[in-house]
């Protein structure tokens, strides 16, 4: 299909492989997902992020082709799912949340079954229950039943069978929930190596994930879409995004913060005692604006004897309680008020 | 049929990855055993046939192919593999059908295993092995049906237990319906049509006729169209737990 397709609009549109498009579902009253739309390209890593109960898994769930919409609908490089949920099916490689597999299965004799219902069978089969047994180091495993696999294990035989097909469309429902800080880093360092091929969708509620392998996030609060950007933009919301803290000794603390406050950029000053002679001035900027270099600036001009002067601008934690409760409750200036 | 094939094929593998199969072949068939040699008083009739066997054999279904059809699909649910299954590339009723196929082979291996019985009668006379044959079929069919409603009743609930209990109240009722007890209760009032619909439906009278030898057309598709029911069901049930 796309032998012919050279034109500029063709190439771009093929590069969504996922669009969802007023996705919406209730459960009687509850309305657990509500009118999401949203597209993800080829090489980018999508991460769905919510409070739980927000309906991230609903959402996944309905693109998957497990749930079906109450309306709306999601097409998977090229197939509506209401309307030809196999193609969608075909082309994802889908990880339930807890990778529910077989238990009585082996990992070999599960990864064969999904193999021969994917449709991928000899030779082709062979390489590719290797290579993902590889991949996923499950060498050592190959021959025990999955019951009696640690999570760690069991997660990775999940994700094992999502890769298995090499589906240019990949969806994780919460792939490192419940894992060590080790088998984290292995998954998200596979996601990462792996992204650039396909399109991933990930599910999480631990923020540092979002920073350390998707290059979109989007925020999904009482089954809306509440923001979609990357972590820096989703952080830019916050209204202290900007805000410089300096540590001096307190001493000198009351003098600099009068100072400082006079500055147009600065619309507030936060004073935080950090221990006996030490304090902290977190300055929050107006509209936005861009506060270290005027900090330094009035330091050096006013001689003010600060010992670190650093970029203090909130983080995603706080981003998000901003996006999913309206209000973010500042933890770096709790002290001050 | 290549998808229903490999479902098929891992179900039947999931039924023997316990000791569990071999445990409720050795209890059939030593419950066969129990009913047609003393109860049914196999020795004293001095009649080389399976005639009591056969007879006894809806009784014990009642109670032994719900237990093999609660898991098909409760156990998916509990364990949450459902939600991989049903996302993988094929259709709501291709993983029905695969399903019920397995557990109706299942069966089919625990009738199998009930050849020491044939191999008796034989030995101790010459009865008619044709008869035997069309038994054994109708045995077969009949496993089918009482499948059919276990397979449905266990997509209604994630519970096993709630599954088998449903299954085994339906398959009563559709043998029940056959006996005299049973339609006598509908001859006072009821009309002629339905009192006969009502005796159509039984699986006792169908059974009976193919245990004797009669194979009938109507009959088989009785089996079978009671099957395609049912198994129809079970489908708009797994669909409808879809939809939410």
């Amino acid at each position: 299909m796309g032998v012919f397709g050279g034109n500029a609009a063709g190439v771009a549109s093929m590069s969504v492989m996922v669009e969802v498009d007023g996705l919406s579902k209730s459960f009687g009253d509850f309305r657990a997902v509500d009118g999401i739309s949203l597209a993800v390209r080829k090489g980018e890593v999508l991460g769905f992020l919510g409070p739980n109960g927000a309906g991230k898994t609903t959402t996944m769930r309905m693109i998957a082709g497990y749930l079906s919409p109450t309306s709306g609908t999601a097409r998977v490089c090229g197939a509506d799912v209401v309307e030809d949920p196999i193609g969608v099916k075909r082309s994802i490689g889908y990880m339930p949340e807890g990778s529910p597999s077989y238990d009585d299965m082996t990992v070999a004799g599960f990864l064969e079954f999904i193999a021969a219902i994917r449709g991928v069978s000899g030779t082709v089969a062979q390489d590719r229950v290797a290579a993902v047994i590889e991949r996923l180091a499950l060498g050592d495993v190959l021959r025990r039943p999955i019951d009696v696999l640690s999570k760690g294990y069991k997660r990775r035989v999940g994700l094992a069978q999502a890769l298995l097909h090499d589906p240019p469309v990949l969806i994780l429902d919460e792939p490192t929930d419940g894992l060590d800080p080790n088998q984290k880093h292995q998954v998200r360092t596979l996601i990462a190596e792996m992204a650039a091929e396909k399109a991933i969708i990930i599910s999480t509620h631990i923020l540092e994930e979002v920073q350390a392998v998707c290059t979109r996030a989007v925020v999904i609060g009482q089954g809306r879409l509440l923001a979609d950007g990357t972590a820096v933009e989703l952080m830019k919301r916050l209204p202290e995004y900007n805000a410089v803290s300096i540590v001096l000794p307190t001493a000198a603390a009351q003098a600099a913060a009068n100072v400082l406050r006079q500055l147009p950029n600065v619309a507030a000053v936060f004073e935080t005692p950090l221990d006996e002679n030490r304090t902290r001035l977190r300055l929050t900027p107006r509209n936005g604006a861009v506060l270290l270099e005027d900090i330094n600036k009035a330091v050096r001009f006013n001689a003010i004897p600060a010992t670190e002067v650093f970029r203090d601008g909130g983080n995603l934690d706080d981003a998000f309680r901003l996006i999913t409760t309206g209000s973010a409750v500042q933890t770096h200036s709790a002290h001050a008020a | 049929m290549r998808q229903i094939r490999i479902i098929a094929n891992r179900e039947l593998t999931a039924y023997f990855a316990t000791p569990m199969a071999f445990v409720f072949i050795a209890i059939f068939v030593a419950l066969t055993g129990a009913f047609t040699f003393f109860i049914g008083r196999f020795f004293d009739r001095n009649q080389a046939s399976l005639e009591t066997f056969f007879q006894f054999l809806p009784w014990l279904y009642l109670l032994l192919v719900p237990a093999v059809a609660m898991r098909l699909w409760a156990e998916e649910r509990k364990s949450g593999t459902i939600e991989q299954l049903l996302t993988l590339p094929l259709t709501t009723a291709q993983a029905v059908i695969g399903k019920f196929l397995a557990a109706w082979v299942f069966c089919g291996i625990a009738l199998v295993s009930t050849f020491p019985m044939w191999l008796t009668v034989n030995l101790l006379g010459q009865p008619d092995n044709a008869v035997i044959l069309i038994g054994y079929v109708g045995a077969f069919l009949m496993a089918g049906a009482f499948l059919s409603i276990g397979t449905c009743m266990s997509a209604l609930t994630r519970n096993q237990i709630i599954a088998f209990i449903a299954g085994a109240v339906v398959c009563f009722l559709f043998t029940l319906s056959g006996l005299d007890m049973v339609l006598g209760v509908f001859r006072g009032w009821a009309p002629p049509a339905l009192v006969d619909a009502i005796a159509a439906m039984s699986f006792l009278t169908r059974f009976e006729a193919l245990s004797r030898g009669v194979i009938e057309l109507r009959d088989l598709i009785f089996f079978f169209s009671l099957m395609a029911f049912w198994l129809f069901v079970t489908t708009l049930a797994v669909d409808a737990k879809k939809a939410g």
